[in-house]
């Protein structure tokens, strides 16, 4: 897929492109994370809640605490992003339809993050710190198809780890969740292209959602926008 | 999502059988694409052949979720074809009204060749009538193109307490609750579409149906829900951007309820 000439360059998914020009920095994160493992047992463990805002690494954890937690990160990206679309002038001069789906997700975003703070209790990671010098917060189109990005990771995240949770519970929480980043996702997508709220390239000849992202896909992918390392290493992923 | 007795069930032989069924679910993605222009019928079926069968039967009660959601999926794809049959669509919506019909279509495959290879029986389809016995005109006929609209909206939104409703049952099987799951945000994704079609919010604010039909209420009760695992999530927005923010399973009884007023036998 890297390997494509630049005559393909359009073909090329925008996360693949993420994946290309971002693969120095998930080289160094994911060395990281192997280290992290070959060192369990040994280490002076300082990963639970030791780590202040935009220090170093967090630690996701294990079982469902690790999933839940992953989700925390990705709600804590997706809220960070929409805080800053609701500030920035693209969405000052933006039509009123535009404003209000905007700012509805926003708070969306924000409830979801919230809610897995609190659920999670003492074992939530750290908050993050993120990086969105790549986007401009005054271009519609900059904007937009970063929300698409990050609406349609959502999507494949939650479809990914729904089989690696343990507690029905947790997967109908969830559950809950992932419609609603689905409904986001689609009304984003025809904000962008109108009918493509579920076009081919999120939904596959099946008529399914694909494809649902395991944890370290999904952390590749985002990687670009946080800079705090996320130690995934203790997730189940089966 | 309340009977949850399939864990006390668990079969030891269970992870092997995941475990090598998820390798064929790899391989048939990799076939997907060429078997894309190959005729509808076919291809589902030796997919979902290919991804589920293993010689092995899976059990009663995901059987019984798998019947219980191809129903459903009976009712959408017969409902999109007749309304694109019919001519009731506007070209301008057309393509919309295509994609969702081309998905559930789809859907009904998926879900007939998984039964059939996990050593079930698929229901056959049910015959419907999308007027629900005379409580509403013929959404096929084209002056009621804002009917067709509704139902779609009532039964995209359906989909997707029906599917979240399920997923706790399905949690023995990694690769049928992963295309549940994938199932149940496409739904989702169609759901936004209509209702935004329709003028309202992609999503469901407070259980508020968006439609002047008494009967479509039931769809939306429960949606109001702002408690999540305990936690008030209202004190972290409003009531309505916090019952939005979170989607609602229904039961199974539930949802059979509401597709029983479009089934006549």
């Amino acid at each position: 897929m890297l390997n494509k000439s630049l005559d393909d360059e359009e073909g090329l998914s925008f996360l693949d492109k993420l994946a290309r020009t971002t693969g120095r920095r998930t080289f160094l994160q994911w060395s990281g994370m192997t280290l992290a493992v070959a060192a369990l047992g040994c280490s002076d463990d300082n990963d639970d809640g030791g780590t202040g805002p935009g220090t170093g690494e967090v630690n996701l954890g294990s079982g469902d605490t690790g999933i839940l937690n992953y989700a925390y990160a990705l709600e804590q990206l997706e809220a960070a992003f929409y805080t800053q679309v609701v500030a920035g002038a693209y969405f000052t001069g933006a039509p009123t339809a535009e404003q209000t789906i905007l700012s509805d997700i926003k708070n969306h975003e924000v409830i979801h993050r919230e809610f897995l703070k609190a659920a999670l209790g003492t074992s939530a990671i750290a908050d993050l710190t993120v990086d969105f010098t790549s986007v401009n917060f005054a271009d519609r189109n900059s904007v937009l198809t970063t929300a698409r990005t990050f609406e349609d990771l959502g999507v494949s995240a939650y479809n990914g780890a729904g089989k690696l949770l343990a507690d029905a519970n947790n997967l109908l929480a969830a559950g809950k969740i992932v419609s609603v980043e689905a409904r986001h996702a689609a009304a984003i997508r025809d904000l962008i292209t109108p009918g493509s709220f579920a076009a081919n390239d999120v939904v596959d000849a099946n008529g399914l959602d694909s494809p649902a992202r395991t944890p370290a896909e999904v952390l590749q992918a985002a990687d670009t926008f946080i800079t705090t390392t996320i130690n995934a290493s203790g997730l189940p992923t089966a | 999502m309340k009977d949850t007795t399939i864990f006390g069930s668990l079969d030891p032989d269970l992870t092997k059988r995941v475990l090598s069924r998820r390798n064929a679910v790899a391989e048939t993605g990799k076939m997907a694409g060429a078997l894309a222009m190959a005729s509808m019928p076919v291809a589902f079926g030796i997919m979902a052949k290919s991804a589920f069968a293993q010689g092995t039967a899976l059990p009663a009660e995901i059987l019984s979720v798998l019947n219980f959601a191809l129903t459903l999926e009976y009712l959408e794809d017969e409902f999109y074809r007749t309304g694109i049959e019919a001519r009731v669509i506007p070209s301008a919506d057309l393509p919309i009204f295509e994609s969702i019909s081309a998905h559930e279509t789809a859907h009904v495959g998926l879900l007939t060749g998984a039964i059939s290879s996990g050593g079930g029986t698929p229901l056959a389809k049910p015959t419907f009538d999308f007027t629900a016995g005379g409580l509403l005109p013929d959404p096929f006929s084209s002056p009621n193109y804002p009917i067709f609209q509704a139902l779609s909206q009532g039964f995209e939104d359906t989909g997707v307490r029906a599917y979240k409703g399920q997923a706790g049952a399905l949690m023995s099987n990694d690769a049928i609750l992963t295309t549940a799951l994938q199932i149940h945000s496409v739904e989702a994704r169609h759901a936004s579409a209509v209702r935004r079609l329709r003028g309202q919010k992609g999503w469901i604010t407070g259980n508020s149906s968006g439609v002047d039909v008494d009967a479509f209420q039931a769809i939306y009760n429960g949606e109001e829900n702002t408690t999540q695992g305990g936690v008030n999530t209202a004190q972290f927005g409003t009531g309505d951007s916090a019952s939005e923010a979170f989607d609602e399973p229904l039961l199974r009884s539930e949802v059979e309820t509401i597709a029983g007023f479009f089934i006549v036998s």
